[in-house]
């Protein structure tokens, strides 16, 4: 039974489940969790892989799950959704400052809409600030990732990368 | 559910292509001539085998056996997977994967683009999500193609040759049968038609930027939509099968 229990409180237990691979980053700032619906009997949380391969979707699951069961809350489902797709658009601002903070560098702009050429982004390099950066690889360290190069201050660093 | 038995088809179709080229390209691990690359294709590799998840899963949903991703990846044989042959073929060298990846992922990013609209709604999703990371696969393999091809004597020679071996098995990926034209007129398929049209540009485009040339060999192998394999796919299958069956149930 979830008795009084509010969406904004299951929302914010949420937030306190982080990205495995990211670990000051909120699944609430990543733009994972698409939903939650509260009723008599259950709660049922919404979430959306942020690539279809990503290997952290199994163990936010677990995450979730663990939190939601600390709280009190024992009657529990999680729907995975797939549409619209994840998007770092849903990136929040105070999502986009902790990247920084950890060392990797927010996405810039908005998402390409399917471009397939053209040149690669110019990227902020998180240690420094410097924009004479230089993309060294379009997969990174995890799937959502590119690998970077700050020639300012020469060091290479990861850029969550614009999808 | 109307035309079941074909939408599973479909759905087998898309996702053996996946899972089967994923593991390919997945063999690279360890073995990338360098490191970024060696992380690219298994990063590659993991978006293939998660698309692979989603259509197989819904496969078995669609066929309704009970028959889980797992019990279609590892329990069927060769005769029972729908993959396309280009996807089965041996890694070769460096520029050959490059080669296979790029025929196949420009392949993806066309048929794709079409399945958004699929009246399909899991089909629609999969490919809307599925798009923006073949997106990458095909930025990064046509970079490659124009390196290799536009680079050292050896390289345009190795890559050259890539192109030509692969020509044969690049025809069925744009072969209708019964099943692609049910899909299509009922709205859940694509137009292989056009999707043929759109592939051959790119191709052109980029074989150009590289200095290489378009293979112009006109036999084209088919049959894997029914079945047919060849040879390498039962090498593949023994090795990704070993596990679940040797130890059937196993878990960690």
């Amino acid at each position: 039974m979830t008795g009084t229990l509010t969406r904004e409180e299951v929302y914010r237990h949420l937030y306190e489940v982080f990205d495995p691979e990211v670990p000051v980053l909120s699944i609430v700032d990543l733009g994972i969790v698409r939903d939650v619906a509260v009723s008599d009997q259950m709660v049922e949380v919404f979430i959306t892989p942020t690539y279809t391969g990503c290997p952290a979707t199994k163990v936010i699951e677990d995450d979730i799950t663990s939190k939601l069961k600390s709280e009190g809350i024992t009657e529990l489902k999680i729907t995975t959704v797939l549409s619209p797709a994840w998007t770092t658009d849903w990136l929040t601002e105070e999502g986009r400052t902790r990247l920084r903070e950890f060392g990797i560098a927010p996405p810039e702009g908005m998402a390409d809409k399917n471009v397939l050429f053209g040149e690669p982004k110019k990227v902020h390099c998180p240690h420094c600030g410097s924009l004479n950066t230089l993309m060294k690889s379009q997969f990174g360290s995890t799937a959502c990732k590119a690998l970077y190069f700050c020639n300012d201050c020469v060091e290479p660093f990861d850029y969550f990368k614009c999808i | 559910m109307e035309n079941r038995d074909q939408l599973f088809q479909y759905c087998l179709r898309l996702g053996d292509s996946s899972l089967v080229i994923g593991h390919r390209l997945s063999e690279w691990c360890g073995h990338g001539p360098i490191l970024e690359e060696d992380i690219a294709m298994t990063n590659i590799s993991l978006d293939l085998i998660g698309q692979a998840r989603i259509m197989l899963t819904y496969a078995g949903q669609v066929e309704g056996k009970n028959r889980s991703e797992d019990d279609l990846a590892y329990l069927r044989d060769s005769m029972d997977f729908r993959n396309l042959m280009i996807t089965e073929q041996p890694n070769g060298d460096f520029g050959k994967t490059m080669m296979r990846q790029f025929f196949f992922s420009t392949y993806c990013y066309f048929l794709y683009q079409q399945l958004t609209k699929s009246k399909d709604a899991t089909i629609a999703a999969f490919a809307e999500k599925s798009l923006k990371e073949v997106t990458y696969h095909v930025r990064h393999t046509s970079e490659w193609i124009i390196r290799l091809g536009d680079g050292t004597e050896e390289s345009h020679e190795r890559v050259q040759e890539a192109a030509d071996e692969l020509w044969m098995y690049t025809g069925e990926m744009f072969t209708a049968d019964e099943v692609d034209e049910l899909m299509l007129k009922s709205g859940i398929g694509a137009d292989l038609d056009k999707v043929k049209q759109e592939w051959a540009n790119l191709v052109n485009d980029i074989f150009k930027k590289a200095t290489l040339k378009v293979p112009s060999g006109s036999y084209m192998i088919t049959g894997s939509k029914k079945g047919k394999h060849t040879e390498h796919l039962g090498f593949l299958l023994a090795e990704m099968q070993f596990l679940p069956r040797a130890y059937p149930g196993a878990s960690w």
